[in-house]
């Protein structure tokens, strides 16, 4: 096939998929959460259980003026929500839904993710800075020394996951939850990095992810009771619609990476090798979506971390706990 | 272990089952436009008026504690009851008027009211575009009265 047509049927249906993915995920919010605080949620959008909501959402963003503040740094101030959005698509890029069924394959998959996904620290920070708001300053700020004390942990817990499957190609990680570890009565029995040793340092893959997602109970940098909306603030219209949906692609994101990372990504048990590639999509949706409901479920169940504590989490728990890990892994690693 | 640090996790998920019973529990939500919630019959929802009843005597204004109520009315001369008697006076309502605007649902000219003209209704239904549409006139008090319930029964 052309090249360039190759590229940009990957691109559409990447960004269909994507897009598809952030609205569902904004519904399941909706109407999960509300039903979590004994509502109903939206209920008449669409005709029934009001599943066009985040569509309506979006008409009304998009009708929207696109304002920005006399004293704004306008280029900057324009350009953040892309270089958000462009955080979160990025992720996918490299996202395996199959052997095959995969955007790019890089060889250094897993760091293509962790650089691509902190990309978004630095629209926040554009933001914040940019709007010549005082809420979106601290916000932006905030944000920035989250981002920042999370990305440690994060980083700590998938360099745990890369030594135990010795490549940081993100096929070759779920080739190595693959490879059978032993046979108990003929059975070839594999098991996803979860279940071998991972059980740590998924956990706190997770919570550096929610916290990356600054979403509750680490909202600090948006905390609307004290910050307005933080770095958010200052956005209407289209732009803010980025901003919303990239959280939305970036949940999705995260999770995909925790599902590929620990949950064995689109392998399944007794999963012939041919089926691989059919199969592997609603596999690793699956898994995404138990993921996506965690983040919404605790979400709307736990509530904010003060800034200090949300740092002395960060520095002082999750990153000894990770470094211990690490070296936890790397032992048995050696041993067997 | 520092000061301060407890381990919170027991309770985090207490409260995650806690919102996940909650989600899959019916929510307990009437769907008000469809289903007409049925507010409890001695509900505070609007006061109506019985206009044969008043007498002008002006108590609910005086007690009325935002002066949302307006009366006006005059006296006519009545003929005597016996041939020969003395002149009977009669106060005519011209004006009562509800201020919804102002009215903070107290109850007091219900209670004062000492010829029984004035009842709470549990209608709640009479939101307006405008503000001044709030005001109630004497007809529109009146129509309230067919949904003033019975009242409850006399305990002997």
């Amino acid at each position: 096939m052309n090249i360039w047509l190759e590229l940009a049927l990957t691109l559409v249906v990447m960004l269909v998929v994507v897009l598809t993915a952030s609205l569902v995920t904004i519904y399941v919010e909706l109407k999960a959460g509300s039903h979590m605080q004994a509502r109903i949620g939206p209920y008449y959008a669409g005709g029934r259980w009001g599943w066009a909501q985040p569509l309506a959402d979006g008409a009304k963003f998009l009708q929207k003026e696109d304002l920005a503040p006399a004293k704004a740094d306008r280029p900057v101030y324009r350009l953040a929500p892309f270089v958000v959005m462009m955080s979160a698509l990025g992720i996918f890029a490299v996202i395996p839904l199959g052997p095959d069924l995969v955007g790019a394959k890089l060889d250094l998959g897993v760091y293509f993710l962790l650089a691509i996904s902190s990309f978004s620290a630095l629209g926040v920070l554009m933001a914040g800075w940019s709007s010549a708001n005082k809420y979106s300053l601290i916000g932006g700020l905030r944000a920035a020394a989250q981002l920042i004390a999370y990305e440690i942990p994060l980083i700590l817990a998938v360099v745990a996951v890369v030594i135990q499957a010795g490549t940081m190609s993100l096929i070759g990680i779920v080739d190595a939850q693959q490879a059978t570890l032993f046979t108990l009565g003929g059975i070839e029995v594999a098991l996803p990095f979860i279940l071998t040793g991972q059980l740590v340092s998924f956990f706190i893959f997770m919570i550096a992810a929610v916290a990356e997602l600054s979403r509750i109970p680490f909202d600090m940098p948006i905390a609307e009771s004290e910050l307005t909306m933080g770095y958010l603030t200052e956005y209407t219209g289209i732009r803010f619609t980025m901003f919303f949906l990239g959280e939305y692609a970036t949940v999705v994101g995260f999770s995909a990476i925790a599902a590929t990372l620990y949950l064995g990504g689109y392998g399944a048990p007794f999963l012939p090798e041919s089926m691989a590639n059919v199969a592997g999509p609603a596999i690793l949706l699956l898994k995404v979506s138990a993921l996506v409901f965690v983040i919404i479920w605790i979400r709307f169940t736990w509530p904010r971390l003060r800034e200090d504590q949300l740092q002395s989490m960060a520095w002082r728990w999750l990153i000894p706990i990770s470094l211990i890990n690490i070296a936890v892994i790397a032992v048995f690693k050696v041993a067997f | 272990m520092s000061k301060g640090i407890k381990f919170p996790f027991p309770g985090l998920f207490k409260g995650m089952a806690l919102t996940f019973k909650t989600m899959v529990k019916k929510a307990p939500v009437t769907m008000y436009p469809d289903v007409k919630e049925i507010p409890v019959p001695r509900a505070r929802g609007v006061i109506s008026l019985d206009a044969e009843a008043c007498t002008v005597c002006m108590l609910c204004a005086r007690e009325c504690p935002d002066w949302c109520i307006y009366i006006e009315g005059h006296k006519v001369e009545k003929a005597p009851s016996k041939p020969g008697g003395r002149v009977r006076t009669e106060s005519i309502l011209d004006r009562f008027d509800i201020d919804y605007g102002l009215c903070m649902y107290c109850g007091i000219c219900v209670d004062v009211c000492p010829f029984d003209a004035l009842f709470w209704s549990p209608e709640y239904e009479y939101s307006e575009m405008k503000i001044s549409n709030l005001l109630h006139n004497q007809e529109r008090l009146g129509e309230w009265l067919k949904t003033v319930p019975e009242p409850p029964a006399l305990e002997s």
